[in-house]
């Protein structure tokens, strides 16, 4: 049983968003997305600066098994990626949501509300 | 609708990550696919490999069947138990198949083919029976009445805990050298695998086969998936049907000239075309140098022209990203090459097709 916490909020593509209080959002790929793939061995993170549309490639995660794409949740402007996660990949199989993996500015943060909450996200999760 | 192995609950109970492998229902992991893939190499693994196929070939033309079936010569089969590695090829010399065939007597052998290949293979094989009127019987050993499970015991651990598992058997199979098989009762057991390591691999009645596994796992062996599997034959630089090599590749292409006997005055299917086009690519190993994950299909780009990367993953011995790539000739050990990864060029190192064996790295 994969966990789901119920304070963020979810894309159907397995990212999981926390608002944060000065309006950004960090992002990172759910407990669900890192168990599927198995043991992660290479993390590739977006530019700083660079913009992105909902739902377009962001970033790349690997496991041994396979390489998986990372989905913009939202639309907006990369502030931050996480060089822990590109140093420590398995640190993404450690705890999912500890190692986020980069932090957008949100054109709109009202889009953060239209995204999955934990059941809903826990129902897609059930069905994959 | 998946098919099952005779171990299937097994796997479920001990928490394995199911998938389907090829319209199997087979274990991937049972948590972390690294921390079995070094369990194998320096302690002892376990994988259920009962999808894949045992075939008995009987009757008196087992030989001269075998020895135009298949591109290695099973005349270099003379003691009873020994095994050989060999291709069996279609007419334009592509790869049907490979196969490691056991020879217990020259009226029974026994043949181990791919899981996702078998049909197809016993029914080339019975009609080439047919054709050339050989008077040998074909059976299938996987499916149905009388059929058998197979687990594969491999790391350097991996005999002792089987002796200690199966003490009955450990007169006859203590000694046996690499890549000989002996029978005690209804266990086949042979000290063949695909993973790199010194082990056996056991066939046995199905029946009897979650027992087994039971007994292994409580001796402390560690079950493995096929994730584990992959990674470790990668590393060893051993081929895998379908990635490495199909029925649209040559095998002198393909990294296996030496099981293909292609010198003595034999006959085989395939040998006219392998004669008249001969090697046409080099078959050989990458590590890469930048960040990344090498993959099949990756396209290798080099002075002498592209190639095409045919398995890639990360090595967890070597703690770098490796591959098996098929590159044109000229392309020598030592060059530094390109791989195309989602756009970008990323350097790479061309090696010898193997990595690591024996618990330790080779490169």
């Amino acid at each position: 049983m994969s966990n789901v916490p119920s304070n963020l909020k979810y894309a159907a593509s397995h990212e999981w968003v926390l608002k944060n209080e000065d309006g950004s959002v960090t992002v990172g790929i759910s407990d669900h997305a890192q168990e599927a793939l198995g043991d992660l061995v290479f993390v590739e993170l977006p530019e700083v600066g660079a913009h992105y549309a909902a739902e377009k490639e962001i970033a790349v995660v690997e496991s041994v098994k396979a390489a998986a794409d990372v989905y913009a949740p939202i639309a907006g402007t990369v502030t931050e990626v996480n060089q822990a996660a590109i140093d420590a990949p398995e640190s993404v199989n450690a705890d999912a949501y500890a190692a986020w993996l980069f932090k957008m500015t949100p054109d709109n943060l009202a889009d953060v509300d239209a995204l999955l909450d934990a059941a809903a996200y826990q129902a897609v999760a059930d069905a994959a | 609708m998946l098919k099952k192995t005779v171990l299937n609950s097994a796997h479920r109970a001990q928490g394995a990550r199911m998938v389907d492998f090829g319209g199997w229902d087979m274990p991937v992991n049972y948590g972390s696919q690294i921390e079995e893939h070094h369990a194998v190499r320096n302690d002892c693994g376990m994988f259920d490999v009962s999808h894949m196929c045992p075939v008995d070939l009987v009757g008196a033309d087992c030989r001269p069947f075998l020895s135009r079936l298949v591109a290695n010569d099973v005349a270099k089969l003379t003691v009873s138990g020994k095994a050989l590695y060999a291709a069996m090829l279609n007419d334009a010399g592509g790869v049907i198949d490979d196969l490691i065939i056991y020879f217990l007597s020259d009226t029974r052998f026994r043949l181990v083919v791919n899981a996702g290949t078998a049909e197809k293979d016993l029914a080339w094989m019975q009609a080439r029976a047919t054709e050339w009127q050989m008077a040998v019987t074909i059976t299938q050993r996987r499916d149905g009445e009388n059929n058998l499970g197979i687990i594969a015991v491999q790391g350097p651990n991996a005999r002792a805990k089987v002796w200690q598992v199966l003490p009955q058997a450990k007169a006859a199979i203590a000694d046996l050298k690499p890549f000989f098989a002996a029978e005690i009762d209804q266990y086949f057991i042979a000290s063949t695998g695909y993973t790199g390591e010194d082990g056996y691999e056991i066939m046995l009645p199905a029946g009897e086969a979650e027992a087994l596994w039971n007994a292994l796992h409580a001796a402390g062996v560690a079950p493995c998936g096929l994730g584990a599997r992959d990674t470790l034959r990668l590393e060893a630089g051993m081929n895998l049907y379908g990635q490495d090599m199909d029925e649209t590749v040559s095998p002198l292409d393909a990294g296996l000239s030496w099981t293909v006997a292609l010198k003595d005055g034999r006959d085989f299917v395939g040998k006219a075309a392998l004669t008249a086009n001969g090697q046409m690519a080099q078959f050989l190993g990458l590590i890469l140098l930048d960040k990344g994950v090498l993959r099949g299909h990756q396209q290798v780009i080099t002075k002498q022209g592209n190639g095409e990367i045919t398995s890639g993953s990360f090595s967890p011995t070597l703690q770098q990203s490796i591959a098996l790539a098929r590159l044109p000739l000229g392309v020598a050990i030592g060059d530094e090459v390109e791989v195309d990864i989602r756009g970008k060029r990323l350097k790479a190192k061309v090696t010898k097709p193997v990595f690591a064996r024996n618990g330790q790295a080779v490169q």
